[in-house]
Parts: structure tokens; C-alpha cells; sequence
């Protein structure tokens, strides 16, 4: 016999969980008793928000699934934005949290809350565990639904009875069968033919990757189907890092804030070829005005997100990279595309996404020379605004899962606990949070985390005063009528070192490579608070409820 | 626009339905009624929604319901020949002398069985496709109509399919 923590514990380790990251309060104490003397490292964060978060963004720098825990009520409910970013990016993890008694369900008892009922939108199952002897399972089957399928959060409620009660053994489980829910793995071979034919007749194809490349980790057969057929590719926020930034076929980002070249190559493509995205409002634009004179191939894991947003002439539902495996064995030869390239490459050089240089201190220019100073290495975290945007634009991804961000929800205080998360994921590589002014006072309290575990983060805040992109929007569309979106100066590296954590001021574009190499070189955490000019905007910008193909800024100087 | 008949086994777990339910309404999907109990399986519960909507929109209502881990099979039974059936009781008013032997004839003619009588109104009970429930409301409400409880409509399929595979 053993207590349901203790069930708990060994469990996650059979899982191969050799982190996770949470907060401890009343109900959790039988498990957080069990941790104490366990070989499982846990990470204690400032805030239940930042321990989903790291759990998140160790989930995207590894690949393997994110364990998240909190105690009952508030620390479940400080989980929410966290469990809710995962699953807007389809992200895996676990959330577990602490419940009181089963006596007590309902009760409206101390500390109580009802997560699974919270939750219900933003995870993709949740499980209020009644029984002692249902731990091991349902954690099983948890981590079986989280890292399957199209990846997302699982939450599993725990009360404090489940856990303090002894149930005997379990015994190690088999496959895990759900008869209500087996994905589709393995894309349609016919489907897969038809498209394949598609794609030799089409003149003006163009790749449009998302979030499920990475996911999938079909990266590199991305990179070798585009170049035997000569289709260019570009990548939406979350696919930026499926193929080399340098890469001559690569187009960039799309979308609202995408390279001009990529939004005329879709507007003016024959055949889009939709592999791991979602025709998100942020991508199409005017969705009806989005790749208008092509037909369209939709690649995806979810048969949901087929035909839900766009229309789509063939549908191809499964795995990104088991279909584009197939699709590799059946290529015969290759395609002239080269007057097709041509004309994207005139656009290129027509249109490019520039850095500015003129001895001003614009965040652009920071973001700019990180990149140069890591040549595209190293993990990139961000929050949420126009330092993401930025950082998207500007800096050189080389490699998968070494861009990590907020796409579908939009998390500001995102960065930071996700950053950590992805430290203790691959140690190795430096790990950059990529920040506003705003944003990163959002879990500014996990400084904490990091002086306490030597979490050896760079945070480079674009400190502009203001919530940068509400106030461009404000700028743009409400006559620069700035309603509450200036912020304070901040003393970032007073705030820093109160915590114990180096940091530099920055004032002007001179400093800029000398202090990033200064962070690149400090074997723990820095903080790089860069004084930049306050009213830059993000160019180029599709405004909202405009075509992709009618954008504001980045027209040639 | 077409109102849709979707036949769901589920999982019978606590939760299910808020799940079901929560979604369409997230979704911004209308119910136009939902009935749900047990079925021929113990373990198993027979979901049967209708809901308006259409083609493409009816697709994605069966493809976010599939995506729920504890649906186990999504049937839209719409095209295929099927029986659909609702349950109502109606309490009208039906005064001695003055409207009861009208009511009573109405009653008759809709094959309603009156299941309660009380000194002043009847409860109706009636059994139908929900047209002929909306049909027999309407008859009704001149007399005035106290009360009306529908159980929303349930499905199965004609002959010997079943909408739970083999």
C-alpha cells in the first residue's frame, strides 16, 4: 500500500519528469511532504502563473511534456492564464493541482475552487481525481492525451483525501486506449497523391508553416521538401525557426506584422500549401482577400481546424511530419520554380526587412545585434507587444524550438517564467527573455526564482515608457489620443539588484553591442535595461480588417 | 440553414454534459434541444442534440465534438432515414362546461393522453416529432396553457443500424 502522493510522485517519474515547477499551500502539503526527500526537482516560483508558464516554455524548448503544480483555489486559479497560452498554442503539459476533501466538494470550503470547471475551455481534458487508486491512471492517461494528438494542457484536480489515502500498487500500466479519442497520425495516401499532383502543376506555389512543424519536429523535412521543389516558405509566429532564417527559400513571417515579400507571395500565389497552421485572424488578414488565386492544401493534425477559418481545396489530416515523409518518397525529380523565385527575390530586395542605422538607440537596432552576437544560437524568449514583434523580425532563428512565445493568446509576463522553464529544459544554450517595460512588470517577482536557483537568464527590456503596441494602435487609428499606456520610468537594474541579479542601463546606440556582450558573458543572470526611442512603431502592419497584401510601412527607402 | 439531429455516445462520467454544453456555447453553436440519458451500453450515455446551422457549420459542431476525450462517437443522423420523437406534458386550462370537452377532443385528435385531471386544467401528455408538439402548443394556448414541459427530441435510426457502429 501507498499514499496517493507517494503514487503521485512515482508516477510523474515513470513519466520521465525529472522537473516541475509550482507553489506549494494547505492541500498540497501530502505531496509537497513526499517531494521533500524525492528525486523529482521542483522549482519554487514567486507566482502559480509563472510555474505554468515555465512549465509551458520547458515544454517548447524540450519537447516533452510540461508539469506544472499549485495548491487548491487561488493557486489553482493563478494557473488559468498559464493553462490557457498552452492550449491556444497547443502546448503540452500538466497541470496539477491541489483540491480540498472529497467531503468537503461543493462546499464552498476554504481554499476551494472548481479548476475542472474553470478550465473546461482552455484544456483539452481535465480530470477530477475521487478515488486513490485512480491516480496512477489518470495520470497515464493524461500524459497520453498532453503529448498526442494536437498537443495541450491536461489538468488533473487532486483533493486532499486522494491523496493522503493509501491504495496498494499499481501496476504498471499498458498502452493507453481512450475509445474516444484516437488522433490520425498517418496523413491519407490518396490525399497525399492528389496533392503531390497539385504541386507539380502549380507555377507559383508557396509554403505556409506553422506552429505544427515545430511540434511535430519536422523541421528538417520541411527544409528538404522546399528545396526538391523549389517552393518558397514562410513561416507564421509560430513556425518561425522550421527553416533557417538565412535560408534563401525561407520568406519570413507573415501576417499582420509579416515581411511584405511573404504577404505578396501569398497574395499572389497559385497554389498555398498549409502545413501546421490555422489561418488565424493575425495571419489572413481579411480573410476572404487571403491567398485569393490559389488553391489551397491543408496539412493538419486537427481535423477541426480544417475548413474552419478558410476554405480548403484539399484537406490532408495528420501528422506534419509523417505526410511530409510521404510526400518526400514520392517526389520524382524536381521543378523549374526559378522564375517564381525570381520575382519573390526582386521583392526582397525591393522590400527588405530592414534595421534601421541611424545612430538612434531604436529597440530594432538591440534585437538586431543579439542575433549578430549569437549568430542565431542560443534560446529566445519573449513577451508579448512589440518587443515580440520585433524580435521576430529581427532576429536570425536558425533552429526549432529556439523561439519561444506567446502566439495565440497573447500572454504578456509571459517571457520571463517561460524562459526559466526553458533553462532548466536544455541548460546548455544562453537563454535571452526579450522584453517591454510593460510586460516584464507583469512577473517581475520571478527575479526571485532566478537569484534563487542561478538561473543564468539575460532579460533585455525595450524600455520605451509606454505598452508600446497599444499605444502605436492608439498612434495609427485613435489620433494619438495615448489612453493610459504610459508608463513611469522604471529603475529596471536598481529593482535587479535588489534582488541580487546584475544589470546595465543602456541610453545610447553605441553601448549596445558592448552591453550585450557584457550579458552573453556573465555566467548568471543580467538584466539589460535599454532606454530606446519611445515612439518606434512595427513596420510593416496590415491594420486590422485589411488585406495581407495592404500594408503600412517597410515600402523601399 | 437546416436544423441538424446529431446522435452522441459519451462517456458516462460526471462532467460530460458541461463539457458538451460549454463548448457550444463557446463556440457561439445554438442548441435547439438536447436530450441525454442511458443507453444499451452501462457505461456509456446517448447524447442527442439538435441544433441549426449550416453544412459547414453543422461540420464543425461534429468535428469540436469529436474532439472532446470523452465522446466517444459522433452520429448526424439528419440524412439518414431515422424516427425523431419528443415527449411533452402540457397543463391547460380547461374549465367544466366551458373548454374541458373542446380540449378533451383536441387531445383526442393529436392521440395526447390526458394523464392528470383537476378542477380547473388538464395536463396533456404527448408523444411526437417536435413539429406536431409545436402544432398542438399552438392549439393550446387559446385555452391558455399553464405550463408545458418538453423533453427535447431523440433519434434513432430505421431498421436494424445503429448509430453505435456494429
Amino acid at each position: 500500500m501507498k499514499t496517493g502522493a507517494k503514487i503521485l510522485i512515482e508516477g510523474l517519474l515513470r513519466q520521465g519528469v525529472t522537473t516541475i515547477f509550482g507553489y506549494p499551500g494547505g492541500v498540497v502539503l501530502p505531496i509537497y511532504d513526499e517531494l521533500y526527500d524525492s528525486p523529482l526537482r521542483h522549482i519554487l516560483v514567486r507566482h502559480e502563473q509563472a510555474a505554468a508558464h515555465a512549465a509551458d516554455g520547458y515544454a517548447r524548448a524540450s519537447g516533452k511534456t510540461g508539469v506544472c503544480l499549485a495548491t487548491s483555489g487561488p493557486g489553482a486559479c493563478n494557473l488559468v492564464t498559464g493553462i490557457a497560452t498552452a492550449f491556444m498554442d497547443s502546448i503540452p503539459m500538466v497541470a496539477l493541482t491541489g483540491q480540498v476533501p472529497t467531503a468537503l466538494l461543493g462546499n464552498d470550503a476554504f481554499q476551494e475552487s472548481d479548476i475542472t470547471g474553470i478550465t473546461m475551455p482552455v484544456t483539452k481534458h481535465s480530470y477530477l481525481v475521487k478515488r486513490t487508486e485512480d491516480i496512477d491512471t489518470v495520470l497515464g492517461e493524461a500524459f497520453h492525451i498532453a503529448g498526442t494528438g494536437r498537443q495541450g494542457p491536461v489538468l488533473i484536480d487532486l483533493p486532499k483525501d486522494v491523496v493522503t489515502n493509501e491504495a496498494p500498487d499499481p501496476v504498471p500500466q499498458k498502452e493507453i486506449s481512450l475509445r474516444g479519442y484516437n488522433p490520425t497520425f498517418k496523413g491519407h495516401p490518396r490525399q497525399i497523391e492528389k496533392a503531390l499532383s497539385m504541386i507539380a502543376e502549380a507555377e507559383r506555389p508557396v509554403i505556409y508553416a506553422g506552429g505544427g512543424v515545430i511540434a511535430s519536429d519536422a523541421s528538417p523535412e520541411l527544409i528538404r521538401f522546399a528545396e526538391m521543389t523549389g517552393i518558397p516558405v514562410t513561416t507564421t509566429l509560430m513556425g518561425i525557426g522550421a527553416i533557417p532564417c538565412d535560408h534563401p527559400l525561407n520568406l519570413g513571417m507573415l501576417g499582420m506584422h509579416g515581411t511584405r515579400y511573404a504577404n505578396y507571395a501569398i497574395t499572389e500565389c497559385d497554389l498555398l500549401i498549409t502545413i501546421g497552421a490555422r489561418f488565424d485572424d493575425r495571419v489572413t488578414g481579411r480573410v476572404q482577400s487571403f491567398a485569393p488565386n490559389a488553391r489551397i492544401i491543408h496539412i493538419d493534425i486537427d481535423p477541426a481546424e480544417i475548413g474552419k477559418s478558410k476554405m480548403v481545396d484539399l484537406p490532408i489530416v495528420g501528422d506534419s511530419r509523417h505526410v511530409l515523409t510521404c510526400m518526400l518518397d514520392r517526389l520524382t525529380g524536381t521543378t523549374d520554380r526559378s522564375l517564381w523565385n525570381e520575382k519573390i527575390n526582386h521583392w526582397k530586395v525591393e522590400y527588405p526587412m530592414a534595421c534601421p542605422d541611424d545612430g538612434v538607440l531604436r529597440p530594432q537596432l538591440v534585437i538586431k545585434t543579439l542575433s549578430d552576437l549569437l549568430d542565431g544560437e542560443g534560446i529566445i524568449v519573449s513577451e508579448v507587444g512589440q518587443n515580440q514583434m520585433w524580435t521576430a523580425q529581427q532576429f536570425c532563428f536558425k533552429h526549432p524550438r529556439t523561439w519561444i512565445t506567446s502566439g495565440g493568446l497573447g500572454t504578456m509576463g509571459y517571457g520571463l517564467p517561460a524562459a526559466m522553464g526553458a533553462h532548466f529544459a536544455r541548460p546548455d544554450p544562453p537563454v535571452f527573455d526579450i522584453a517591454g517595460d510593460g510586460s516584464i512588470q507583469m512577473n517581475i517577482q520571478e527575479f526571485g526564482t532566478i537569484v534563487q536557483y542561478d538561473i543564468p537568464v539575460k532579460v533585455v527590456i525595450l524600455n520605451n515608457m509606454y505598452l508600446g503596441m497599444v499605444r502605436q494602435w492608439q498612434e495609427l487609428f485613435y489620433d494619438r489620443r495615448y489612453s493610459y499606456t504610459e508608463l513611469p520610468s522604471v529603475d529596471f537594474v536598481g529593482i535587479a539588484a535588489a534582488y541580487g541579479i546584475d544589470g546595465m542601463r543602456v541610453d545610447s546606440a553605441d553601448q549596445v553591442k558592448e552591453a550585450l556582450s557584457a550579458a552573453i558573458d556573465t555566467e548568471g543572470p543580467f538584466v539589460l535595461d535599454f532606454r530606446v526611442e519611445r515612439e518606434e512603431n512595427v513596420f510593416p502592419m496590415v491594420p486590422a480588417g485589411a488585406a495581407i497584401n495592404e500594408m503600412i510601412g517597410g515600402e523601399k527607402k | 440553414m437546416n436544423v441538424h439531429t446529431l446522435s452522441v455516445l459519451v462517456e458516462n462520467r460526471s462532467g460530460v454534459l458541461s463539457r458538451v454544453a460549454g463548448m457550444f456555447s463557446r463556440r457561439g453553436f445554438n442548441i435547439e434541444s438536447l436530450a441525454v440519458g442511458t443507453c444499451e451500453v452501462p457505461e456509456m450515455s446517448r447524447i442527442t442534440i439538435t441544433v441549426h446551422g449550416d453544412d459547414t457549420r453543422i461540420e464543425q459542431v461534429k468535428k469540436q465534438l469529436n474532439k472532446l476525450i470523452d465522446v466517444i462517437k459522433v452520429s448526424d443522423i439528419t440524412y439518414h432515414e431515422h424516427v425523431r420523437r419528443e415527449l411533452a406534458l402540457i397543463k391547460v386550462v380547461a374549465n367544466p362546461g366551458s373548454t374541458r370537452a373542446e380540449v378533451m377532443q383536441i387531445a383526442d385528435t393529436f392521440r395526447a393522453q390526458i394523464i392528470d385531471v383537476g378542477s380547473k386544467t388538464l395536463i396533456l401528455q404527448v408523444v411526437g416529432p417536435p413539429e406536431k408538439i409545436d402544432a398542438l402548443e399552438k392549439l393550446l394556448r387559446q385555452y391558455g396553457v399553464k405550463e408545458l414541459v418538453r423533453t427535447g427530441t431523440i433519434a434513432v435510426l430505421r431498421g436494424s443500424k445503429t448509430t453505435a457502429g456494429e
